[in-house]
């Protein structure tokens, strides 16, 4: 215990966190970006605003003169937009992301899907910022928005959602295998510290440099420096594995990834981690163990430089510093990379989590513009988010428009994936105010939650529920962002066409109640639907159908019940699209 | 895109290296295992594997026995000293008010007082009482009894049932339309069963209640809705589908169309009334006991003859740090009354020689009654001694293999570790336990552990095989 206070003292003269806890230290954005802004940056930013507005000006020209098949226009021969998913014309001005999509999808002769209509984007936005479904009132007050702005003034309002440090909680908890039990074993209590200080640095926006090294140079108790439990979270605790651990988070590359020589070089590094126990139950000390032997020799990286490490100084920080400094070849590149596959669903460099020498990204280009913004926006992650959400790219249709799968893995559509496990068993209690009861039966006393708590905000990888294991909610074992299992199966259909769990809370539910009340025409009742659970007003067809399926059953209640059974069962329901 | 769909299994997924049912049937190894057990049989020398002299050997390679497996999970932990391994010369200190275990027909072997079916079929179960792996933690102690490999390293490993389920399902020409890996009723859920395998390896977790009329197994068998309305219901969602129809040809989209289809199957087609227990008579289903795990091992049996090659029956209420002898009391007679039965019945069905009914939690209890408060009369985790039961499928019946010191506090001879037993299951059911599983990162993963890890190990069943 003697050691630590000089420890924390230490790092707190490196101009990072005190024990106490990351988040209490964020500065405010602005000031931040002034701190670091250096020479090397600036003249890069120059350069490339020269060389953007160039770009731009050509891209102007190619989009607007419909010259090729681009992001302005859908090609000849194409079918017209379709009924109530597409429309004839951007919301959004052409980017530099939609240059560059719609350049490559020309080499390959392919067009892009057309654009989204306003409810697809407001579905598809809420999914992917804020893992939440957006309330029938909140769709009908932006369908019903003139501004021609409205698009970009909705992210900005998600940004600044509760929901939204929930939902990118959930995702970064994934991967850094926030989880009490087996095989981590970080135990409830430092569990949920971990999960509350990942949500406050999301919700505060702390710039990911700042979040990384934090995490990397922890040294405190796991249940008051909830930092500390990154070197916990591993399969085992000698410094290859903390390295491979460190890289796979902040680098992008599997142990796999490394030849023998780089992964050692990385373990130097992770050679002085100590762990010792105290008298407090399940309390654990991560710290600086200075009686384990240095390093004698300069360590040479992967990137091709040679670092030293002064024996006195912990070596994580040395790590860590050498990681996030700009120009590092791997840091901002596989946060873009990874921001990239969140909303386009696959990486730039796929899997996101397997970069390789020979595994080369898709878009060259794209990769490099990306990583740029990113290093030059101060590792701003709303940044990064912003630029893509409010590209024309992310806003297009889901329905390819040649129908060439290809056209789909090269971004020329926005790709079809199912619901995450906790948006949608979310989006269902929405619907039907009903709640789910989550619960860890390991290790006792068991952990149960309070009534109503929504799934994306769960705390630990081992509260959980049958409903969120059998929709491939990630165990929290590897880290690897493909844990999550979006696919679909036999066994989740069987489960929405048929089970007890999702009758059941039709059957209770708030929106079958105010149904069965209303007094409304059938068309009204179906607005009210159809708004509901799909975020949109139903066509024409429809309302037909609609009136059709209102007296196909014997009584009132059962044509309701099952009207709203199959808006569940709709694709458009279950995926993000 | 591709194999999108749990249950049909491609065979791109299987290992390089084959591992269908090929393990070598050699004519010679049969008879010498046949031959060995009737030489004991007929001396009548006792037939406890424990007190022979002659350690179990590497190489006889057993046949092909078992085709299915019912895994009887005791959740929490079954004490060894209350049900396989008596020991009453402890004292009340350790065996509690169980003082009198009961004598079976097979001489010498002795078991709990309230285990008196259990007791009529003795001769066809083999007792494993060497069971040992340390770990007093429910979750790790699962993982290790679940998987037959140890905790620690990269990996987090398949469960047996899905292994079985990768070599035994679909892409083996497993054709049933319900899952070749059911659990009945709640999931196991301690860990992610199907590892790295993936959600098509996943038990499909029955739900409802067997013992209630009808057993309504989630998502196949739904009360008050008809099959007519379940059509016309089908018919409206085709209708509704909008983005589906707008877009059919995608990917996305027909994986989803192909698992509805299989989900149809299963709702429209016999599942139903494979898991309908109505079928069976009166009398039968009150053998069983008209509990939900009698039901459930009624039920099991039903499965294994709808070819279902694994089952695992999720029985909690075994984790008994309080009240620990009047949970036994209440508990005991059910359990044995529901796996007594299953076993005679497979028996008088023919069922037996191929079915392996695996009984065990993940670990024991502590042979010493915690009569401290707050327990009062419980006992708590116990991993480093503690019993398990395998009968049928290729394991010989009136055995004990291992056995525990006078309080039933360590191994004293023939300790059995997690892939020890695991290892000899998967021999019976033509599995070779050093065949590789298909990991999605490429990185080297066996079925049991090699001999590289250097584990503690007693060996294969080979003494009851």
């Amino acid at each position: 215990m003697s050691r630590l206070p000089e420890n924390s003292r230490f790092s707190s003269r490196q101009g990072m966190q005190s024990p106490g806890c990351l988040a209490s230290h964020i500065s405010p954005h602005l000031k931040h970006c002034a701190r670091r802004r250096n020479p090397y940056i600036d003249c890069i930013k120059a350069q490339f605003q020269r060389t953007l507005g160039m770009v731009k000006a050509i891209a102007w020209v190619v989009l607007w003169m419909n010259a090729e098949p681009s992001l302005a226009a859908p090609a000849p021969g194409i079918q017209s937009p379709r009924e109530p998913f597409e429309t004839t014309s951007f919301a959004v001005p052409p980017s530099r992301i939609d240059t560059l999509i719609s350049k490559r999808l020309a080499k390959d002769g392919l067009a892009p899907a057309h654009p989204c209509s306003d409810a697809v984007f407001i579905r598809r936005v809420f999914f992917d910022l804020i893992g939440t479904l957006p309330t029938s009132g909140e769709v009908t007050a932006f369908l019903a928005d003139k501004a021609s702005n409205k698009r970009g003034k909705l992210v900005e309002a998600l940004f600044a959602r509760d929901e939204f440090a929930d939902y990118w909680a959930m995702k970064w908890c994934d991967l850094l295998r926030v989880k009490a039990e087996f095989p981590v074993n970080l135990w409830p209590n430092p569990a949920q510290a971990y999960h509350r200080l990942v949500h406050t640095c999301i919700r505060n926006n702390l710039p990911f440099d700042r979040f990384a090294r934090g995490l990397l140079t922890a040294t405190g108790s796991n249940m008051r420096v909830p930092e500390a439990n990154f070197f916990r979270a591993v399969p085992n605790r000698e410094p290859r594995a903390l390295a491979a651990a460190a890289s796979l988070a902040f680098m992008g590359v599997r142990q796999e990834g490394w030849s023998v020589a780089e992964l050692d070089s990385l373990a130097v590094f992770f050679s002085r981690v100590g762990y010792k126990s105290t008298k407090e139950w399940k309390e654990e000390i991560v710290f600086f163990d200075e009686s384990k032997p240095a390093a004698t020799t300069a360590v040479n990286m992967p990137d091709g430089s040679q670092l030293a490490i002064p024996a006195d100084r912990d070596p994580r920080t040395v790590f860590a510093d050498w990681l996030i400094k700009p120009g590092n070849p791997w840091f901002a590149r596989n946060f873009a990379n990874r921001a990239w596959y969140w909303f386009m669903g696959r990486g730039i460099i796929h899997e996101p989590d397997d970069v390789r020498h020979n595994n080369p990204p898709s878009h060259p280009e794209l990769m490099a513009y990306l990583e740029h913004e990113f290093v030059s926006h101060g590792y701003d992650t709303r940044h990064l988010f912003r630029l893509i959400v409010n590209s024309r790219t992310y806003q297009l249709s889901c329905i390819p428009a040649g129908g060439n799968p290809r056209a789909i893995e090269l971004f020329g559509t926005y790709p079809i994936r199912r619901l995450d496990a906790e948006v949608l068993i979310d989006a269902i209690c929405a619907v039907t105010g009903t709640t789910e009861e989550y619960s860890s039966a390991i290790p006792e006393p068991f952990t149960f939650l309070p009534d109503g708590t929504r799934a994306i905000s769960l705390p630990d990888g081992s509260i959980s529920s049958s409903f969120l294991e059998l929709f491939g909610r990630p165990a929290r074992d590897a880290g690897l962002e493909s844990e999550r299992n979006l696919n679909p199966s036999g066994a989740q259909r069987l489960h929405f066409l048929n089970s007890s769990h999702i009758r059941a809370k039709i059957e209770q539910s708030r929106i079958l109640r105010k149904s069965l009340r209303s007094a409304d025409a059938p068309n009204r009742l179906a607005t009210d639907l159809y708004t509901t659970i799909l975020s949109r007003p139903p066509t024409e067809a429809e309302k037909a159908l609609f009136r059709d399926n209102l007296t196909a059953s014997t009584t009132r209640k059962d044509a309701l019940i099952d009207i709203i059974w199959a808006l569940f069962n709709t694709t458009e329901f279950l995926c993000r699209h | 895109m591709s194999s999108l769909n749990p249950y049909r299994n491609d065979f791109s997924s299987l290992p390089a290296d084959g591992g269908g049912p090929g393990l070598p049937l050699s004519r010679r190894h049969a008879l010498q295992c046949v031959f060995g057990s009737s030489v004991s049989l007929m001396f009548g020398s006792p037939p406890l594997c424990a007190q022979s002299p002659t350690p179990p050997t590497a190489t006889p390679v057993p046949a092909v026995r078992a085709k299915a497996v019912i895994q009887i999970w005791l959740w929490g932990g079954p004490c060894h000293l209350d049900t396989f391994d008596p020991k009453p010369a402890a004292g009340a200190d350790y065996c509690g008010p169980f003082a009198k275990p009961l004598d079976t027909k097979v001489a010498g072997m002795r078991i709990n007082e309230l285990l008196p079916v259990l007791a009529s079929q003795a001769d066809k179960l083999a007792l494993l009482r060497g069971m040992t792996h340390g770990i007093n933690a429910h979750e790790t102690a699962s993982y290790v009894m679940q998987t037959g490999h140890p905790e620690g390293g990269r990996i987090v490993y398949p469960s047996v049932g899905a292994v079985v389920s990768l070599f035994k399902g679909r892409a083996a020409g497993y054709k049933s339309q319900i899952p070749p890996y059911i659990v009945l009723t709640e999931p196991q859920g301690r860990f992610s069963e199907a590892g790295f395998l993936g959600s098509k390896h996943k038990p499909f977790a029955t739900g409802g209640n067997p013992a209630k009329s009808p057993f309504a197994v989630e998502g196949i068998v739904a009360e008050g809705i008809s099959e007519e309305r379940q059509r016309s219901r089908r018919d409206m969602l085709h209708h509704m589908d909008s983005l589906a129809n707008a877009a059919p040809d995608h990917p996305a989209i027909a994986s989803m169309r192909r698992c509805e289809e299989e989900a149809y199957d299963m709702i429209l087609g016999n599942g139903s009334k494979i898991f309908d227990l109505n079928q069976e008579s009166a009398a039968l289903r009150d053998q069983y006991g008209r509990t939900t795990f009698g039901q459930a091992c009624l039920m099991a049996r039903k499965l294994v003859e709808n070819g279902v090659p694994y089952i695992t029956i999720n029985y909690q209420g075994w984790d008994t740090h309080k009240q620990h002898f009047q949970i036994m009391r209440r508990q005991l007679p059910e359990m044995d009354k529901g796996v007594g039965t299953l076993i005679a019945d497979l028996a008088s069905c023919g069922l037996l020689d191929s079915t392996i009914v695996w009984w065990g939690g993940e670990f024991g209890r502590t042979p010493k009654v915690q009569n401290e408060s707050p327990w009062n009369g419980g006992r708590n985790h116990y991993g480093k001694a503690f019993c398990s039961m395998v009968a049928g499928g290729g394991f010989r019946g009136g055995q004990v293999v291992g056995s525990t010191d006078a309080r039933g506090e360590e191994v004293a001879n023939r300790p059995i570790y997690p892939w020890d037993l695991v290892g000899s299951i998967y021999e019976l059911l033509g599995i070779d336990p050093d065949a590789s599983l298909p990991h999605p990162l490429g990185l080297p993963a066996r079925v049991t552990p090699g001999k590289d890890e250097k584990l503690p190990s007693g060996g294969r069943l080979r003494e009851i095989m």
